[in-house]
């Protein structure tokens, strides 16, 4: 007898395919939020096998913080292009003009929390009813409580005491005029699941992924990129480094790491072996313990 | 490079339990020595436990990730926790295991393969063992692994184990799980869950990960009675793919093959199938659960909420059925309200015809006298719907037999059914 068997890659493909095709058949005017991370960019692939031979039917939704990697920009445009997807960017600096949302100052200060006003602006503006995301239940413990199809209410916020029980693969997406659903396709995957995903298919993924000289100063214990946005502080310098990023968020918050894994191959082998997570080295979770759930609350990713 | 990666099996299981029965522990030693909790994790963990002035590391910290959750020491959600050995994946559903908390447990255990269930070796079995199994058997997860723990504490006796086992399996045959298993373990010392231990030379068994990444899961969906239902039409509408038009879906069961003739429920029309496709090319079959596209020779009008099946193999079409349901809300059933069910790839409206009894998790007993129907209780009910669903018994198809009920004013989902008949 045959063996029906699927390789645990197999399983997870098939059931975020599920979930993406779910949210195209409930949903009017969906959308994937596209941050130019390998996380999102895996969404936007797997969307692109749940229709194909169709064209994705969603546009990519980029919240612009303007404070970017270059290379993230130009990668963005690029997958776009390709695949003939529509491009969505609102920009931060658009609320900050409008007096929506004000720069923060001060010695950490990040348009991180600024982009949460920005991304629920886009989402009136443009009327969509579900935002698709890449985040995955290993990343962070807010996160391990997030469901497939997330609700948010009229303000955009997340009542994570209040959520939906999901059973087998029954998505339950009703929701009243003025509120939306987030939905995390690849929940169940882990950082190891995504890195041999993109190996195994061949997926593209910015060159900031892969070990490279770049100049960097040493804060926080990381490796911060030196860009037009900071201002070296007492006792640090810029040094050149061969660093790689395990995470990709704004330049100014995103640390790297020291590494010589300049093939997917090499970096799947150092995700193996690492002992941090990968978000260790990200500056907006840092803030408190409960970091990302206050900001989930809020309507953040 | 030689990828063993490529060619794990995924497997869900659910635990359940209690601040003390050592659950947390096991956890917390499978995630350890798997090398799957990261330093940064386990120095925050050590942080927080220290705010909190506890003695010991609290690895419950790792998995309850609500503020709420951490402020009061309890988990409140389910908490999903992943990892991998070189043979499988694994993800772990971990609900409380409280009464109050029936609900959790029911959707941690809807997805699983297998269900561990913890057993104080000092202690024996008690309510919460005669629920957890309860649960598992209504859901229909397929293995049990028993794990008598804290064998360190009854001096590693094999009488006490066996006690237990025979205990159990006096209570099983009233369950309706077929594979059930008994490991003695200590997970504080651990014995016998990675490792073998060498305080229990009477047991012969393998250690708990060994089982977890042995046990037989290829035959836990159904792979008898085709069922595919349609999630959506593709239709490209390009100069390439002019006349395309795909029926994406995932297998509920069945192996479908190209040539296979095929009935579209509930028209009844019948074709065959012209291919089975992915965006990586053709596939000869389709079993569940693959996502895929399926093509046919003929055209015909389908649409999602359509069923492509065997003609020879249906499912029933009907608006009268009996389902047991696990009650999710505050405010409690009530006979003739509409509510909204969603089944499979269809939503319908329905209304409760009738209670017939609501079942007593710790005991099995029905109770035909009842007040106050609220959030977990365990009913079974007939439904009525506004037209046809295409259904089977939950027990032959977890995917076909199972749906949702939706509170039409709320939109809250508040009930999660397994269809008897």
């Amino acid at each position: 007898m045959a063996k029906y068997n699927l390789t645990h890659l197999q399983e997870l493909e098939s059931e975020a395919i599920f979930v993406i095709r779910e949210v195209f058949a409930q949903f009017e005017k969906p959308g994937i939020l596209f941050s130019g991370g390998k996380d999102s960019i895996v969404v936007t692939h797997l969307a692109r096998k749940a229709f194909w031979p169709s064209k994705i039917p969603f546009p990519l939704v980029h919240i612009d913080t303007g404070h970017n990697f270059p290379e993230t920009i130009q990668f963005r445009d690029d997958l776009a292009n390709e695949i003939g997807a529509e491009l969505v960017t609102p920009l931060v600096q658009d609320s900050i003009d409008k007096g929506r949302v004000r720069e923060e100052t001060g010695k950490d200060a990040s348009r991180n929390w600024l982009q949460i006003t920005t991304l629920l602006d886009a989402i009136e503006e443009h009327q969509f009813d579900a935002l698709m995301g890449g985040a995955r239940r290993d990343e962070e413990k807010a996160r391990a409580k997030e469901r497939f199809f997330s609700h948010r209410d009229d303000f955009g916020q997340w009542d994570p005491k209040n959520q939906r029980p999901e059973l087998w693969n029954i998505f339950n997406g009703k929701k009243h005029y003025g509120e939306h659903f987030r939905v995390f396709p690849i929940s169940n995957w882990t950082e190891m699941d995504v890195w041999q995903y993109i190996l195994l298919e061949g997926i593209k993924i910015p060159s900031l992924y892969i070990a490279h000289e770049r100049e960097v100063i040493w804060r926080n214990n990381s490796w911060l990129p030196n860009s037009e946005f900071l201002n070296l502080r007492e006792g640090e310098e810029v040094v050149n480094k061969k660093v790689r990023f395990r995470t990709l968020g704004d330049i100014t918050i995103t640390g790297g790491i020291e590494s010589d894994a300049d093939t997917l191959e090499k970096i799947v082998v150092e995700v193996a072996a690492a002992r941090q997570t990968e978000r260790g080295n990200r500056a907006d979770d840092k803030r408190s313990e409960t970091a990302m759930e206050d900001r989930k609350k809020e309507g953040y990713f | 490079m030689e990828n063993s990666y490529l060619d794990m099996e995924l497997l869900r299981f659910t635990t359940a339990g209690s601040v003390d029965d050592g659950k947390s522990t096991l956890i917390g030693r499978l995630l350890h020595d798997s090398k799957s909790i990261f330093e940064d994790q386990l120095d925050h963990v050590e942080a927080s436990s220290k705010k909190r002035g506890l003695e010991h590391t609290d690895l419950a910290l790792l998995t309850d990730g609500l503020k709420d959750e951490r402020e009061q020491g309890i988990t409140i959600d389910v908490a999903y926790r992943y990892f991998a050995t070189p043979k499988r994946k694994f993800i772990i559903a971990d609900t409380p295991g409280h009464i109050q908390y029936t609900r959790n447990m029911v959707t941690g255990a809807s997805t699983a393969n297998l269900a561990l269930i913890l057993i104080d070796a000092r202690k024996g079995l008690v309510e919460q063992t005669y629920r957890h199994s309860f649960i598992a058997s209504l859901l229909q997860i397929p293995h049990i692994i028993v794990c008598v723990n804290k064998m360190d504490l009854v001096d590693y006796s094999e009488e006490a184990f066996e006690k237990i086992k025979a205990d159990y399996e006096d209570f099983a045959a009233k369950l309706d799980v077929k594979d059930i298993r008994f490991i003695p373990i200590s997970a504080l010392n651990g014995d016998n869950v990675v490792n073998r231990s060498d305080k229990t030379d009477w047991y012969e068994g393998p250690t708990l990960l060994y089982t977890l990444e042995t046990i037989h899961i290829g035959s836990d969906f159904n792979h008898i009675d085709c069922r595919f239902p349609v999630q959506t039409v593709i239709r490209p509408k390009t100069d390439e793919y002019h006349d395309y038009r795909g029926y994406a879906g995932r297998v509920s069961g069945g192996v479908f093959k190209k040539g296979d003739d095929i009935m579209v429920l509930p028209s009844g029309f019948t074709s065959r199938v012209k291919s089975i496709e992915t965006m990586d090319g053709e596939v000869e079959e389709a079993f569940a659960p693959m996502s895929v596209t399926v093509t046919l020779e003929d055209e015909i009008d389908i649409s999602r909420g359509d069923m492509l099946v065997r003609p020879n193999n249906q499912p029933q079409a009907t608006q009268d059925l009996d389902v047991m349901l696990c009650w999710f809300n505050q405010e409690g059933p009530q006979i003739r309200k509409k509510y909204t069910v969603l089944h499979s790839s269809n939503e319908v409206k329905v209304m409760i015809k009738q209670i017939h009894y609501r079942l007593d998790i710790n005991t099995l007993h029905r109770q035909e006298n009842y007040q106050n129907l609220g959030m977990n209780d365990i009913l079974k009910v007939t439904i009525r719907s506004t037209k046809p669903l295409l259904v089977d018994a939950y027990r032959k198809n977890r995917l076909t037999g199972s749906l949702i009920l939706i509170d039409d004013s709320t939109n809250e989902t508040v009930a999660a059914g397994m269809i008897t008949g």
